[in-house]
């Protein structure tokens, strides 16, 4: 009965279906009805066989076999089989076997399962595919700007070919040029590259172009200061000069071909060689031999001048060197190493020999180049380094004189002025540290400046007593540190290396003076050396200015002692800020009280109560300032709480403030490079979404990128074979797909 | 004897037309400028009071249709055009410059649920609640003549949604099912069914041209290939027995569906579109709760939200093709038209303005975390209604997570776990 009614629910199903068009129509509804009523009863029903619309889904309710109910038998099949004479023997014993065997079939699974599994395989499939975004967006992310729309086509004028794509090569006469043309890949049209360039420069991004120009401007540049130099000093007449110029090189090629015998025994081979060819060739001509227009003249010369004589035994004297079988350079050899001293690698104006014919710029040219490059810069190393050891030398004197010095300062100190000057001379290294850490507050520092040359004016005998124990400091104020040292110490730093190092030029000659008492470094050196760091932006106070400044501030504070009143101000302050000890002890509280006792021991331990410190003081390491602790509301409410996200410390949030960005403290570029902003996008141009094939270079369409621009007919064809195959493949994939 | 004379070279001073400005000549040495962290404090906090000043994102409404804008969608070649539906079944075509409206077609007999337009931007396509689709020319008919589809084909069930192929003549629409019809043939190609939902959106990924993704009436998102012959994934949002109080939008990784990347929150009713800014970088959502938000894509709250007096229940938002402007359709029957950024100017700007308008940015993004710039560049205007529901639901949430923690008290340790924001939305990844 249950069927029954489904069979029931089916055609009222089909009614409606059918009924689409006309609308409700009521009476021919309730014909239906009737019909489909008396079609249950009894007679066998009327069967649909049709189906009321073309459409790919199909229901399986108004679907029915002509012949429901006949099985087909495998012997059916066979029968025919036997008699078609095509059916190769292989699948009639297949099906004899099949037959025979009485093994059944696995059940299949079932819809749901397969269709989970088909899902899954899809899923990870278009995973992967997208996974390939990833660069590219992490990329863009990372981009400090975006200028959309993304890929902006080049307005220029373009070839025929990308503008007609059909274009072809018709007459013989045209295709013969053609493939000569494309047979020596030679350009043909405007923009004149080769399909290796194009290729190259596809291959090339836009930044390794821009290093490998850089490289190449560079080299350019160097080659034409080495040009102008050799060029000067050949233009210079004095015969001395090259006299002692040529001397020099001959020496040094000497020591060269001592260290080369050493160290590269086949290129000395090599030298040895050439110098053996020079000589021959000295030996052949007549150059030296005093033979020419030039001797014969002197030789007239010769019996009244001196200097001619001198001049012709010169000659002779080179002829007889450069003839002796010795390992003695010969002037041309002198040549060709000058000019491999002083002139850059050739390879900077070699054409490029091509290696990966692909990608030009993985070559490594310089690489390769590179060992010659440093075996003939290796006299400039050594002269550096002959000035480091000067330098260091310098130092070590300096050092010592200091060491001296101070010893004697020991000896005599200034009675009145030790106490504070202990806290000086702790503090000036405390200060370089803090200054390190935080260069803000530049009004502070000059005062700081100020305060401290006061001081040092008043005391004379302390500044070379904190020279001494700032040492470490000293070495990091090099000549080099110099100019970028902090204002704090710049005044000392000034004076004192330009005495020492007079000095230490005439020193060096003669020992210094020895000191009875050796003074152990490590000894009066107990603290670590600290690096000064720079501010950003030392504030430049001339000498003069600043005396004048200080004799102001002297004026202006003749009558009182700022100085002490200062100190007492900030150990005030420091007390104040101290936590002060909770007495909660009870006096007569289980004991006995009374005027004059004091609580016990135990009593005091428990019920004084010390808070705990609080964070030591910014100022506490800094001498000259009070650093106000006190949390102003005003100032609060503009000033962050939090340290913001992106930060890690608030020295880089800080830093990341304290750079000013408007144009009142930055040259316009800067500006416009710092207030950049992150997308830029045209006005009144749509954006598309990017393109896979333009942003995801897959290996196919590179293979394809290398023909010719314009195709001839056969290499057409020939094109056409391999896209044909191409489709078979993707239907063959999308088969597999579908299965 | 020598004279000594003041020597000016003009090519200092004076300059090459008069349509320079004038050359002033800058010393950057910093001593002269000090204090350029309060001055530029100053200046940041002057750039965000004026960024919040000029920010009146309202351009235009255009009015004309006869019953609420169900669908909009922006023509693909045209900035100035667009073509909205409504819900009695007639589609306009508008102008957007001029704000007007360009043509007027009864599409379909009941709401037009679906309207996209074709890559190239000579046709486009309508769904209708009369089980039809029907492809439209761009261009109006001669005078006089009648306004017929190119196309039209006749489904057996209601479409809801229409989407185009980026670069193919293929569209998708859903419905009972998903259908993917070519242009050319008058029956889908492929149809998608996973379970017996009924579809209500469906969507082409614009870079990824062959993946789709459809909701679901069941609350769920489906993944599909057209490639492939069987939908990809199913993502379930976590159902509680609880009212759902987070009317919220997800974005979720294709590859990892089972936590999605971002929970963006701050509606207070149900959200009815979306649509993201062609960069990439944002996105707008139309709610029912008569606001538009603008969120970044990777931020949980909103930066922008507009509302006006007279917009009712939003119902579709486009994002324009040039990143300018933002489009809704509302209840009330208007098309607004809205800026993308509020205080943008509009139209051409002159190299210093376009350099002033950099560094004012520049100095409100560099001075973000100061809690005066904070609180000026964050100030929104909501109406009163929506600002007692957001407060209404805070409190909930409050609750909840007060509720939360009070289980997680009174607990065994380890048995409640402690959820992150995204993990409470925890779906169930159908395979």
């Amino acid at each position: 009965m249950a069927a029954d009614e489904e069979e029931l629910s089916i055609n009222e199903q089909a009614i409606s279906a059918s009924e689409d068009e006309e609308g409700s129509d009521d009476e021919r509804k309730h014909k239906k009805l009737l019909e489909a009523i008396g079609s249950m009863g009894g007679r066998k029903r009327k069967k649909q066989n049709e189906r009321s619309e073309a459409s790919v889904q199909v229901s399986e309710y108004f679907v029915n076999a002509e012949g429901t109910g006949d099985k087909v038998n495998l012997s059916d099949l066979l029968g025919t089989v036997e008699k078609t004479s095509g059916a190769s023997n292989k699948t009639k014993k297949q099906l004899r076997n099949l037959q025979s065997s009485k093994e059944t079939l696995e059940l299949p699974l079932n819809k749901q399962q397969t269709e989970k599994i088909q899902r899954g395989i899809a899923y990870e499939k278009t995973t992967a595919e997208v996974s390939c975004w990833k660069n590219i967006i992490l990329q863009n992310q990372k981009a400090e700007q975006m200028v959309f729309p993304l890929n902006q086509e080049s307005s220029g004028p373009k070839r025929v070919e990308q503008v007609v794509a059909g274009w072809k090569v018709q007459t013989p006469l045209e295709q013969e040029i053609f493939r000569l043309l494309h047979g020596s890949r030679q350009p043909v049209n405007d923009p004149v590259l080769t399909p290796v360039e194009e290729q190259s420069l596809k291959a090339m991004s836009l930044e390794e172009a821009k290093i490998r120009r850089a490289e190449l401007q560079k080299a350019r540049a160097l080659q034409s200061y080495y040009e102008a130099k050799a060029k000067r000093e050949k233009k210079i007449k004095s015969k001395k000069y090259h006299k002692v110029q040529n001397k020099a090189k001959r020496k040094d090629f000497l020591k060269q071909f001592d260290e080369m015998v050493k160290t590269n025994p086949e290129g000395a081979l090599e030298e040895l060689k050439k110098m053996e060819l020079s000589r021959m060739e000295e030996r052949m001509s007549l150059k030296h031999q005093n033979s020419g227009k030039w001797a014969k003249s002197k030789a007239i010369m010769a019996k009244y001048d001196d200097s001619a004589r001198k001049a012709m035994q010169e000659q002779l004297q080179m002829n007889k060197d450069l003839t002796q079988k010795m390992v003695v350079p010969s002037d041309d050899e002198h040549e060709s190493i000058e000019e491999g001293l002083e002139t850059v690698p050739d390879f900077v104006n070699d054409p490029e020999t091509v290696i990966d014919p692909v990608n030009p710029w993985m070559r490594g040219q310089l690489t390769h180049e590179e060992p010659e490059v440093s075996c003939v810069t290796a006299e400039e190393v050594q002269t550096a380094e002959e000035e480091n050891e000067e330098e260091e030398i310098i130092g070590e004197f300096e050092r010592k004189r200091k060491l001296r010095q101070a010893d004697e300062e020991d000896l005599i100190p200034t009675e009145e002025e030790q106490p504070a000057s202990e806290v000086v001379e702790e503090d000036v290294v405390e200060v370089s540290d803090k200054e390190e850490e935080e260069d803000e507050e530049e009004d502070v520092s000059e005062f700081n400046t100020l305060f401290r040359l006061m001081r040092s004016e008043k005391t004379p005998g302390e500044e070379d007593e904190e020279g001494l124990l700032s040492e470490g400091q000293i070495r990091v104020r090099s000549i080099e540190d110099l100019e970028v040292l902090d204002e704090v110490v710049e005044p000392r730093a000034i004076e004192e290396p330009s005495a020492p190092q007079t000095a230490a030029a005439e020193a060096t000659s003669e020992p210094p003076h020895k000191k009875k008492r050796e003074i152990n470094l490590k000894e009066v050196l107990t603290k670590e050396a600290k690096a000064v760091r720079l501010p950003f932006l030392p504030t430049v106070v001339d000498e003069e200015e600043r005396d004048e400044q200080i004799s102001i501030i002297k004026e202006a504070f003749a009558g009182d002692d700022v100085i002490s009143d200062f100190i007492k101000d900030k150990s005030r302050q420091e007390a104040a800020g101290r936590p002060a000890v909770v007495d909660l002890t009870l006096p007569g509280w289980g004991e006995w009280g009374g005027v004059g006792l004091k609580p016990p021991r135990w009593k005091r331990k428990r019920f004084r109560i010390k808070t705990a410190p609080p964070p030591p003081r910014q100022d506490q390491k800094l001498p000259d300032v009070i650093i106000s602790e006190k949390r102003t509301a005003s100032v609060a409410s503009h000033q962050v709480s939090q340290l913001p996200f992106p930060f890690q410390n608030t020295a880089q949030f800080e830093s990341s403030i304290r750079t000013p960005i408007g144009s009142t403290w930055n040259t316009q570029t800067v500006v416009k490079n710092m207030t950049k902003p992150k997308v830029v996008t045209k006005l009144g141009a749509i954006i598309e979404p990017m393109v896979k094939e333009d942003f995801i270079k897959s290996k196919t369409t590179s293979a394809g990128g290398k023909g010719a621009a314009i195709m001839l007919g056969e290499n057409r064809r020939a094109k056409e074979g391999t896209k044909r195959s191409a489709e078979k493949h993707r239907g063959r994939r999308s088969q597999k797909r579908k299965k | 004897m020598k004279v000594k004379v003041l020597c000016r070279n003009p090519d200092d001073y004076v300059r090459e037309t008069t349509r320079d400005i004038q050359r002033v000549p800058r010393n950057y040495d910093p001593t002269l400028h000090p204090f350029e962290v309060p001055r530029e404090y100053t200046r940041a906090l002057n750039a965000t009071k004026l960024e919040r000043v000029f920010a009146k994102p309202f351009v235009a409404s255009l009015d004309g249709h006869r019953d609420g804008i169900s669908c909009i969608t922006k023509h693909a070649k045209s900035l100035s055009t667009i073509i909205s539906g409504a819900c009695d079944g007639e589609v306009k075509v508008w102008n957007l410059p001029r704000q007007e409206c360009l043509r007027t077609v009864q599409a379909h007999e009941g709401f037009v649920r679906g309207i996209c337009s074709r890559f190239c931007g000579t046709s486009f396509f309508t769904v209708g609640d009369d089980k039809t689709i029907k492809q439209w020319n761009w261009e109006a008919p001669g005078y006089g003549v009648r306004e017929e589809p190119i196309n039209t084909i006749l489904g057996k069930a209601v479409f809801t949604g229409i989407d185009h192929h980026q670069r193919e003549g293929t569209f998708v629409t859903c419905g009972q099912t998903v259908d993917i019809w070519d242009e050319q043939r008058s029956s889908p190609i492929r149809s998608f069914s996973w379970g017996v939902d009924s579809f209500s959106c469906v969507r082409y990924n614009p870079v990824e041209t062959e993946l789709l993704a459809s909701c679901a009436s069941d609350r769920s998102v489906v993944l599909y290939d057209t490639r492939e012959s069987a939908p990809l994934r199913k993502v379930l949002p976590f159902m509680t027995n609880e009212i759902t109080l987070c009317f919220s939008l997800y974005t979720y990784d294709i590859r990892h569906l089972d936590v999605p990347v971002t929970v963006h929150m701050d509606h207070v009713s149900a959200v009815l579109d979306v649509d993201y800014s062609p960069t990439g970088r944002e996105f707008v959502s139309a709610s029912f709760d008569k606001t538009i938000r603008i969120f970044p894509k990777d931020k949980g709250h909103s930066r922008e939200v507009y509302h006006t007096k007279r917009m009712q229940h939003v119902i579709c938002v486009r994002w324009s093709a040039d990143n300018k402007y933002v489009l809704s359709g509302s209840d009330e029957m208007n098309i607004r038209l809205w800026k993308a950024n509020a205080s943008e100017k509009l139209g051409l700007l002159s190299a210093r303005e376009k350099a002033a308008t950099h560094y004012n940015k520049k100095l409100i993004e560099k001075f973000q975390h100061h809690p005066q710039v904070r609180r000026i560049a964050r100030h929104r205007h909501l109406p009163g209604d929506i600002l007692k529901q957001k407060r209404e639901l805070r409190e909930m949430r409050e609750a909840r997570r007060r509720k939360e923690q009070n289980v997680r008290k009174h607990s065994k340790p380890g048995s409640v776990p402690l959820l992150t924001e995204k993990e409470k939305h925890v779906v169930a990844v159908v395979e």
